[in-house]
């Protein structure tokens, strides 16, 4: 019994060292390299983009799909160069970091409603017939209100099978933001976030696992991310956004959801947008970093090698490859905001980009 | 140093390993937990609410608990009779045959298959099989995960349980058989009473096996938060909970996913005392 108590005892020894951070920058070397970790959701842009970069600057940038809290998490033990997130940090969640830290946008995305109707070329929906899908309302396809809505459409007598994503996601985050914001039966009683409480139908892991679904369950009705529906080539919906027009999700309607009306550091969701030619669920995604470089035992010329690499990000030539792999580029509007945002970036209190 | 006592060092340091590392996972566990234990305290194993949305969160595990148990002891049931027959064909009735060995090798070769191949089949082939006999509507539910599970741990129970068929000793059942007993009952009165202990741990094993199992369970069960309310209902496990939702979550969310695991742990060791104490008492 002594022994193991022992044992024990050296087994809590080991473990809380964990807390002691370790640091291999090392300062001699000349070529840096960086880190970073977060979103999967923007995933192929970054590492598509970042192989570009390395390409032209000979600079390594390792990029971790591990979800935005992971993300998060990891800016917050200083273990990156800087985070992923598809979710802006709440003010809350800022009070937490540990130091003031900035949003920079580098893409936008989209939410699109894929449905399993063999025959069906074409369904057009409103926020609240969706709203009413998803919360188990309406629960066949050939309910009057959906075909009113879609007069040319013969649909089956079919029970709708709801499919959402049994994960944590951005995609969720983004969705239940959308459906908050036009439906408050919806905000009451099911609210947004990257996961939350479902009241009907089932769920599938990550966005390959909704597709499936979907496409193996007839009936079914789902959403999944733009750049993985857009890439497979699934049929999606058509939804009417706030201006009253039926939008096909594109990459061009979803970029101009980010036309309207954006704070100075970006944080909000550009979901609804008032656009008239705007695919309503829609949102940015983000880099974060902190305002303050000089941490840890950063230096400077690793400081300049992540602005650099984010300020190349916002260019032309990236925005190019986010379209590539069925992103939608920033407006041109969002891109100054966000070059604004990465010149009050410092280090020691000076500011690193001219 | 003789290279006795480099061996010994080597085995200390091995098993200290193993201690240290068992150690410090139950550590981290409880650490981890913490915020939820202070929050909901032992409502925790009670509540059936899971609700993440900001400003109402809200976590219980027993329907995670809840699918847990229905899909591994549904699960065993089914595998029992399975792997019980089978162990006994390789292992007594066409005990050094070729029959026995394909089939021993099959059943090996089923253990060896990753649980991921396990779920695409279960995806692809059984649960439109399920639908398609008109078992439940869509196929997604406890009991296509139940069946799946089963299938999984069947070669578990059949390999250690056909291992210890084979130990009783020859000279007790030929002592059966030169007193003319049948071979139904050389099965009755000598194998099982001497193999029986090993057998139930075979089946403790499994069914340990079929409490972890994630992957499969995942993308069959239909990862609905509710209490399954019959063997067609949707539902969740902790261990598929974890999976799915450790990703994103943070603060209490995830708190409370660290209690589930060590949860998870606290089942999975309960269910192996038991296994102990009951081949104890049966040995």
């Amino acid at each position: 019994m002594k022994k193991i108590s022992f044992f024990l005892a050296f087994a809590l020894v080991l473990v809380s060292c964990q807390s002691g951070k370790k640091k291999s920058s090392s300062g001699t070397d000349s070529s840096i390299s960086l880190s970073a970790a977060g979103a999967t959701f923007p995933l192929p842009f970054y590492n598509m983009s970042f192989d570009k970069y390395a390409k032209l600057t000979g600079e390594k940038v390792s990029y971790g799909g591990i979800g935005s809290g992971g993300g998060i998490r990891s800016l917050k033990d200083k273990v990156v160069d800087f985070g992923a997130s598809d979710a802006f940090l709440s003010d809350e969640e800022m009070t937490a970091m540990p130091a003031p830290i900035v949003h920079i946008p580098t893409c936008s995305g989209a939410v699109v409603v894929a449905y399993n109707l063999p025959g069906v070329q074409e369904v057009k929906l409103n926020s609240d017939l969706l709203s009413k899908i998803f919360m188990g309302q309406i629960t066949k396809w050939n309910d009057a209100s959906i075909t009113k809505l879609n007069p040319t459409v013969k649909f089956p007598d079919m029970v709708i099978t709801v499919v959402y994503r049994s994960d944590g996601s951005g995609t969720t985050n983004m969705f239940t933001d959308y459906l908050s914001k036009v439906s408050n039966e919806w905000k009451t009683k099911i609210g947004s976030g990257k996961t939350v409480k479902w009241i009907a139908g089932i769920g599938a892991k990550g966005n390959p696992g909704v597709a499936g679904t979907v496409n193996h369950t007839i009936g079914a009705i789902g959403y999944i991310g733009s750049e993985y529906a857009f890439a497979e080539k699934i049929s999606t919906a058509l939804l009417q956004n706030q201006a009253g027009n039926y939008i096909k999700p594109s990459i061009a309607s979803v970029s101009a959801a980010g036309k309207g009306d954006i704070p100075a550091d970006t944080r909000v969701m550009i979901t609804n947008s008032s656009a008239a030619d705007a695919y309503p669920i829609s949102g940015f995604t983000w880099l974060i970093l902190y305002k303050e470089q000089n941490y840890g035992n950063r230096t400077l010329a690793q400081t300049e090698a992540t602005l650099k690499l984010l300020d190349w990000m916002l260019g032309s030539d990236a925005q190019e490859v986010a379209k590539q792999t069925n992103y939608a580029p920033l407006p041109a509007a969002v891109v100054a905001k966000a070059k604004a945002i990465l010149r009050t970036v410092t280090y020691n209190g000076k500011p690193v980009l001219k | 140093m003789n290279s006795d006592k480099i061996l010994k060092y080597v085995l200390f340091i091995a098993s200290l390993l193993i201690l240290l590392i068992a150690g410090g996972m139950i550590y981290s566990l409880f650490r981890g937990a913490i915020p939820s234990f202070h929050q909901f305290g032992w409502k925790f194993l009670i509540s059936s609410k899971w609700d993440p949305t900001q400003g109402r969160e809200q976590y219980g595990a027993l329907l995670f608990i809840a699918g847990t148990l229905f899909t591994s002891i549904l699960a065993l049931v089914i595998a029992l009779p399975m792997a019980f027959s089978t162990s006994l064909f390789i292992g007594e009735y066409f005990r050094n045959t070729r029959m026995a060995a394909i089939v021993s090798t099959f059943v090996d070769l089923l253990a060896g298959i990753p649980s991921i191949i396990y779920g695409l089949w279960g995806f692809y082939v059984l649960r439109p099989f399920i639908v398609s006999i008109g078992l439940s509507p869509q196929g997604y539910g406890i009991f296509t995960s139940g069946l799946i599970l089963a299938i999984m741990i069947i070669p578990y129970a059949t390999s250690l349980s056909n291992t210890t068929i084979m130990m009783v000793p020859n000279e007790l059942k030929e002592a059966a058989y030169s007193l003319g007993a049948t071979r139904l009952e050389v099965i009755w009165n000598v194998i099982l009473p001497n193999a029986r202990s090993g057998i139930t741990a075979s089946y403790v094993l499994a069914f340990g096996r079929a409490l972890g199992e994630t992957l499969a369970v995942t993308m069959l069960i239909g990862n609905a938060n509710i209490i399954p309310t019959g063997l067609f209902s949707t539902g969740n496990t902790m261990a598929s909970v974890i999976a799915n939702q450790f990703g994103e979550a943070s603060g209490l969310q995830l708190s409370s996913l660290i209690e589930i695991g060590l949860l998870l742990f606290v089942i999975t060791t309960i269910i192996n005392a038991v296994g102990k104490f009951i081949i104890k008492k049966m040995a």
